[in-house]
Protein backbone atom coordinates (compact mmCIF):
# COMPACT_ATOMS: atom_id res chain seq x y z
CA UNK A 1 0.00 0.00 0.00
CA UNK A 2 2.75 2.43 0.97
CA UNK A 3 4.59 1.96 -2.27
CA UNK A 4 1.45 2.26 -4.33
CA UNK A 5 0.49 5.49 -2.61
CA UNK A 6 3.85 7.16 -3.14
CA UNK A 7 3.70 6.38 -6.84
CA UNK A 8 0.26 7.96 -7.13
CA UNK A 9 1.39 11.09 -5.34
CA UNK A 10 4.37 11.50 -7.58
CA UNK A 11 1.98 11.66 -10.51
CA UNK A 12 -0.76 13.69 -8.88
CA UNK A 13 1.27 16.40 -7.15
CA UNK A 14 3.05 17.81 -10.20
CA UNK A 15 -0.21 17.69 -12.13
CA UNK A 16 -2.00 19.60 -9.37
CA UNK A 17 0.84 22.09 -9.24
CA UNK A 18 0.68 22.62 -12.97
CA UNK A 19 -3.08 23.15 -12.76
CA UNK A 20 -2.64 25.80 -10.06
CA UNK A 21 0.04 27.57 -12.08
CA UNK A 22 -2.19 27.47 -15.18
CA UNK A 23 -5.08 28.99 -13.24
CA UNK A 24 -2.87 31.74 -11.85
CA UNK A 25 -1.48 32.39 -15.32
CA UNK A 26 -4.96 32.96 -16.74
CA UNK A 27 -6.13 35.18 -13.89
CA UNK A 28 -8.25 32.44 -12.33
CA UNK A 29 -10.24 31.97 -15.53
CA UNK A 30 -12.73 29.11 -15.48
CA UNK A 31 -11.18 26.23 -17.33
CA UNK A 32 -13.08 24.01 -19.75
CA UNK A 33 -11.44 21.41 -22.00
CA UNK A 34 -13.46 22.44 -25.06
CA UNK A 35 -12.70 26.13 -24.54
CA UNK A 36 -9.03 25.36 -23.96
CA UNK A 37 -8.93 23.42 -27.24
CA UNK A 38 -10.59 26.31 -29.08
CA UNK A 39 -8.05 28.75 -27.60
CA UNK A 40 -5.15 26.44 -28.47
CA UNK A 41 -6.32 26.22 -32.10
CA UNK A 42 -6.71 30.02 -32.27
CA UNK A 43 -3.20 30.44 -30.80
CA UNK A 44 -1.78 28.22 -33.54
CA UNK A 45 -3.54 30.34 -36.18
CA UNK A 46 -2.41 33.57 -34.51
CA UNK A 47 1.19 32.39 -34.48
CA UNK A 48 0.96 31.39 -38.13
CA UNK A 49 -0.38 34.83 -39.06
CA UNK A 50 2.14 36.70 -36.91
CA UNK A 51 5.40 35.04 -35.79
CA UNK A 52 5.77 37.71 -33.07
CA UNK A 53 2.58 36.45 -31.36
CA UNK A 54 3.27 35.07 -27.89
CA UNK A 55 -0.02 34.82 -25.96
CA UNK A 56 -3.60 36.10 -25.85
CA UNK A 57 -4.22 39.12 -23.64
CA UNK A 58 -7.27 39.82 -21.49
CA UNK A 59 -6.28 43.50 -21.44
CA UNK A 60 -6.25 43.69 -25.25
CA UNK A 61 -9.56 41.82 -25.28
CA UNK A 62 -11.09 44.31 -22.86
CA UNK A 63 -9.89 47.26 -24.92
CA UNK A 64 -11.32 45.67 -28.09
CA UNK A 65 -14.63 44.94 -26.35
CA UNK A 66 -15.08 48.55 -25.26
CA UNK A 67 -13.65 50.26 -28.37
CA UNK A 68 -15.72 52.13 -30.94
CA UNK A 69 -14.98 50.45 -34.26
CA UNK A 70 -15.90 51.43 -37.82
CA UNK A 71 -16.51 49.72 -41.12
CA UNK A 72 -19.66 47.88 -40.12
CA UNK A 73 -23.24 48.86 -39.36
CA UNK A 74 -23.12 52.47 -38.05
CA UNK A 75 -25.67 51.56 -35.37
CA UNK A 76 -23.45 48.76 -34.10
CA UNK A 77 -20.00 50.26 -33.56
CA UNK A 78 -18.99 48.24 -30.55
CA UNK A 79 -19.41 44.89 -28.84
CA UNK A 80 -21.03 46.96 -26.11
CA UNK A 81 -23.79 48.15 -28.49
CA UNK A 82 -25.64 44.92 -27.72
CA UNK A 83 -23.65 43.28 -24.90
CA UNK A 84 -23.19 46.44 -22.75
CA UNK A 85 -19.95 47.54 -21.05
CA UNK A 86 -20.47 44.97 -18.31
CA UNK A 87 -20.03 41.44 -19.71
CA UNK A 88 -21.54 39.97 -16.54
CA UNK A 89 -24.83 41.75 -17.33
CA UNK A 90 -27.53 40.76 -19.81
CA UNK A 91 -27.37 42.40 -23.20
CA UNK A 92 -30.12 43.23 -25.67
CA UNK A 93 -30.47 42.63 -29.42
CA UNK A 94 -31.50 45.53 -31.66
CA UNK A 95 -35.11 44.35 -31.47
CA UNK A 96 -35.04 44.23 -27.68
CA UNK A 97 -34.53 40.53 -27.00
CA UNK A 98 -32.36 39.67 -24.00
CA UNK A 99 -28.88 38.20 -24.56
CA UNK A 100 -27.47 36.08 -21.73
CA UNK A 101 -24.22 37.51 -20.26
CA UNK A 102 -21.04 36.84 -22.27
CA UNK A 103 -18.89 36.50 -19.12
CA UNK A 104 -17.95 32.87 -18.63
CA UNK A 105 -18.56 33.17 -14.88
CA UNK A 106 -22.23 33.86 -15.68
CA UNK A 107 -22.68 31.70 -18.80
CA UNK A 108 -20.33 28.78 -18.46
CA UNK A 109 -21.09 27.28 -21.88
CA UNK A 110 -19.63 30.33 -23.69
CA UNK A 111 -16.91 29.51 -26.26
CA UNK A 112 -17.20 25.75 -25.81
CA UNK A 113 -19.18 25.04 -29.03
CA UNK A 114 -16.92 25.87 -31.95
CA UNK A 115 -19.65 25.99 -34.62
CA UNK A 116 -21.77 28.34 -32.53
CA UNK A 117 -18.79 30.51 -31.67
CA UNK A 118 -17.66 30.78 -35.29
CA UNK A 119 -21.19 31.65 -36.41
CA UNK A 120 -21.45 34.52 -33.94
CA UNK A 121 -17.92 35.88 -34.40
CA UNK A 122 -18.47 35.91 -38.18
CA UNK A 123 -21.81 37.69 -37.85
CA UNK A 124 -20.86 40.17 -35.18
CA UNK A 125 -17.38 41.08 -36.42
CA UNK A 126 -19.01 41.81 -39.79
CA UNK A 127 -21.71 43.86 -38.08
CA UNK A 128 -19.28 45.92 -36.00
CA UNK A 129 -16.11 46.04 -38.15
CA UNK A 130 -17.31 45.07 -41.62
CA UNK A 131 -14.83 42.17 -41.65
CA UNK A 132 -14.10 38.93 -39.84
CA UNK A 133 -11.99 39.13 -36.70
CA UNK A 134 -8.40 37.88 -36.62
CA UNK A 135 -7.48 34.80 -34.54
CA UNK A 136 -5.65 37.14 -32.14
CA UNK A 137 -8.72 39.37 -31.69
CA UNK A 138 -10.96 36.34 -31.09
CA UNK A 139 -8.52 34.76 -28.63
CA UNK A 140 -8.11 38.05 -26.76
CA UNK A 141 -11.88 38.47 -26.43
CA UNK A 142 -12.35 34.89 -25.22
CA UNK A 143 -9.50 35.35 -22.73
CA UNK A 144 -11.03 38.60 -21.44
CA UNK A 145 -14.50 37.08 -21.06
CA UNK A 146 -13.15 33.89 -19.48
CA UNK A 147 -11.72 35.98 -16.65
CA UNK A 148 -14.93 37.94 -16.18
CA UNK B 1 -63.69 11.45 -40.79
CA UNK B 2 -63.40 12.89 -37.31
CA UNK B 3 -59.94 14.18 -38.16
CA UNK B 4 -61.20 15.80 -41.33
CA UNK B 5 -64.03 17.44 -39.47
CA UNK B 6 -61.65 18.69 -36.82
CA UNK B 7 -59.27 20.07 -39.39
CA UNK B 8 -62.16 21.82 -41.10
CA UNK B 9 -63.28 23.27 -37.78
CA UNK B 10 -59.80 24.59 -37.02
CA UNK B 11 -59.47 26.08 -40.47
CA UNK B 12 -62.86 27.71 -40.17
CA UNK B 13 -62.23 29.22 -36.75
CA UNK B 14 -58.74 30.47 -37.66
CA UNK B 15 -59.96 31.80 -40.98
CA UNK B 16 -62.64 33.77 -39.22
CA UNK B 17 -60.43 34.84 -36.32
CA UNK B 18 -59.81 38.50 -37.14
CA UNK B 19 -63.53 39.28 -37.46
CA UNK B 20 -64.67 37.40 -34.38
CA UNK B 21 -61.99 36.88 -31.80
CA UNK B 22 -59.75 39.25 -29.88
CA UNK B 23 -56.64 37.84 -31.49
CA UNK B 24 -54.98 35.02 -33.31
CA UNK B 25 -53.44 31.75 -32.24
CA UNK B 26 -50.69 30.31 -34.42
CA UNK B 27 -49.57 26.71 -34.23
CA UNK B 28 -46.19 26.33 -32.47
CA UNK B 29 -43.04 26.10 -34.59
CA UNK B 30 -42.12 22.43 -34.45
CA UNK B 31 -38.74 22.51 -36.20
CA UNK B 32 -35.96 22.88 -33.63
CA UNK B 33 -33.45 24.52 -35.99
CA UNK B 34 -36.00 27.10 -37.12
CA UNK B 35 -37.04 27.88 -33.56
CA UNK B 36 -33.49 28.08 -32.20
CA UNK B 37 -31.94 30.09 -35.00
CA UNK B 38 -34.74 32.62 -35.52
CA UNK B 39 -35.33 33.18 -31.82
CA UNK B 40 -31.65 33.81 -31.10
CA UNK B 41 -32.16 37.47 -32.07
CA UNK B 42 -35.92 38.01 -32.21
CA UNK B 43 -39.18 36.20 -31.74
CA UNK B 44 -39.42 33.24 -34.10
CA UNK B 45 -42.19 34.92 -36.07
CA UNK B 46 -45.10 32.72 -37.21
CA UNK B 47 -44.26 31.61 -40.77
CA UNK B 48 -47.95 32.04 -41.63
CA UNK B 49 -47.48 35.82 -41.60
CA UNK B 50 -45.53 35.95 -44.87
CA UNK B 51 -45.90 34.23 -48.24
CA UNK B 52 -43.31 31.66 -49.32
CA UNK B 53 -41.68 34.14 -51.75
CA UNK B 54 -40.91 36.44 -48.82
CA UNK B 55 -39.23 33.70 -46.81
CA UNK B 56 -37.26 32.75 -49.90
CA UNK B 57 -36.02 36.33 -50.29
CA UNK B 58 -35.19 36.69 -46.59
CA UNK B 59 -33.35 33.40 -46.23
CA UNK B 60 -31.50 34.10 -49.48
CA UNK B 61 -30.02 37.30 -48.08
CA UNK B 62 -29.03 36.54 -44.49
CA UNK B 63 -25.69 38.28 -45.01
CA UNK B 64 -27.67 41.53 -44.93
CA UNK B 65 -30.65 40.87 -42.72
CA UNK B 66 -32.01 44.39 -42.21
CA UNK B 67 -28.48 45.76 -41.98
CA UNK B 68 -27.09 42.91 -39.90
CA UNK B 69 -25.36 39.67 -40.67
CA UNK B 70 -27.47 36.67 -39.71
CA UNK B 71 -25.63 34.07 -41.75
CA UNK B 72 -26.33 30.39 -41.15
CA UNK B 73 -24.49 27.22 -42.07
CA UNK B 74 -25.77 26.11 -45.50
CA UNK B 75 -27.55 23.05 -44.14
CA UNK B 76 -29.33 24.99 -41.38
CA UNK B 77 -30.32 27.68 -43.86
CA UNK B 78 -31.92 25.05 -46.11
CA UNK B 79 -33.74 23.45 -43.16
CA UNK B 80 -35.15 26.77 -41.95
CA UNK B 81 -36.19 27.88 -45.42
CA UNK B 82 -37.97 24.58 -46.12
CA UNK B 83 -39.90 24.82 -42.85
CA UNK B 84 -40.89 28.45 -43.31
CA UNK B 85 -42.06 27.87 -46.88
CA UNK B 86 -44.05 24.78 -45.90
CA UNK B 87 -45.92 26.87 -43.30
CA UNK B 88 -46.12 30.14 -45.22
CA UNK B 89 -49.36 32.09 -45.68
CA UNK B 90 -49.75 30.68 -49.18
CA UNK B 91 -48.65 27.12 -48.43
CA UNK B 92 -51.36 24.61 -49.35
CA UNK B 93 -52.00 23.30 -45.84
CA UNK B 94 -51.92 26.60 -43.92
CA UNK B 95 -55.16 27.08 -41.97
CA UNK B 96 -56.51 30.58 -42.44
CA UNK B 97 -53.98 31.35 -45.14
CA UNK B 98 -56.43 33.46 -47.14
CA UNK B 99 -56.86 35.74 -44.12
CA UNK B 100 -53.14 36.45 -43.88
CA UNK B 101 -52.92 37.05 -47.61
CA UNK B 102 -55.95 39.35 -47.85
CA UNK B 103 -55.00 42.65 -49.44
CA UNK B 104 -51.46 41.55 -50.25
CA UNK B 105 -50.55 42.17 -53.88
CA UNK B 106 -49.31 39.01 -55.58
CA UNK B 107 -46.70 41.15 -57.36
CA UNK B 108 -45.07 42.29 -54.10
CA UNK B 109 -42.66 40.46 -51.84
CA UNK B 110 -42.88 41.98 -48.36
CA UNK B 111 -39.67 41.56 -46.37
CA UNK B 112 -41.19 42.76 -43.14
CA UNK B 113 -44.31 41.34 -41.52
CA UNK B 114 -45.14 44.94 -40.59
CA UNK B 115 -45.53 45.72 -44.32
CA UNK B 116 -48.38 43.27 -44.77
CA UNK B 117 -52.01 44.45 -44.87
CA UNK B 118 -52.85 41.73 -42.32
CA UNK B 119 -50.42 43.12 -39.72
CA UNK B 120 -51.47 46.70 -40.47
CA UNK B 121 -55.14 45.87 -39.97
CA UNK B 122 -54.37 44.83 -36.41
CA UNK B 123 -51.93 47.58 -35.43
CA UNK B 124 -53.50 50.76 -36.79
CA UNK B 125 -54.30 52.04 -33.33
CA UNK B 126 -50.81 51.54 -31.90
CA UNK B 127 -48.82 54.78 -31.78
CA UNK B 128 -45.31 55.27 -33.16
CA UNK B 129 -44.23 56.35 -29.69
CA UNK B 130 -45.38 53.04 -28.23
CA UNK B 131 -43.34 51.11 -30.81
CA UNK B 132 -40.30 53.31 -30.12
CA UNK B 133 -40.72 52.61 -26.42
CA UNK B 134 -40.26 48.87 -27.03
CA UNK B 135 -37.38 49.51 -29.50
CA UNK B 136 -39.11 48.05 -32.54
CA UNK B 137 -42.46 46.73 -33.82
CA UNK B 138 -40.53 43.46 -34.22
CA UNK B 139 -40.51 43.17 -30.43
CA UNK B 140 -43.91 41.43 -30.42
CA UNK B 141 -43.50 40.11 -26.90
CA UNK B 142 -43.37 43.58 -25.40
CA UNK B 143 -47.17 43.70 -25.77
CA UNK B 144 -48.16 40.16 -26.78
CA UNK B 145 -46.93 38.22 -23.76
CA UNK B 146 -47.90 34.87 -25.28
CA UNK B 147 -46.25 35.56 -28.63
CA UNK B 148 -43.56 32.91 -28.19
CA UNK B 149 -46.37 30.37 -27.88
CA UNK B 150 -48.11 31.75 -30.96
CA UNK B 151 -50.73 33.64 -28.98
CA UNK B 152 -51.39 37.16 -30.19
CA UNK B 153 -54.27 38.66 -28.29
CA UNK B 154 -55.35 42.17 -27.50
CA UNK B 155 -55.68 43.83 -24.09
CA UNK B 156 -52.37 42.49 -22.90
CA UNK B 157 -50.84 45.85 -22.20
CA UNK B 158 -49.34 46.00 -18.76
CA UNK B 159 -48.52 49.68 -18.70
Amino acid sequence: MQVRRSIDLRVILPAAGAAVLLMMGTALALADPARDAILAALATQAKAADPAFTAFSAARGEAFWNAEHSGGNPDLRSCTSCHTKDPTAEGKTTVGKAIAPMAVSKSQQRFTDEAKMTKWFDRNCNNVLGRVCTPTEEGDIITYLSGK
Amino acid sequence: MVRRLLAFGVALSLGAAPALAQGTKFPPITDKTTLTECSACHLAFPPQLLPARSWQALLGNLGNHFGQSATLAAQDQATVLAYLKAHAADAPGTPGGATYLKGLQASTTPLRITETPYWKRWHGEVSKARFAQVKSPANCEACHKGAAKGQFTEAEEEE
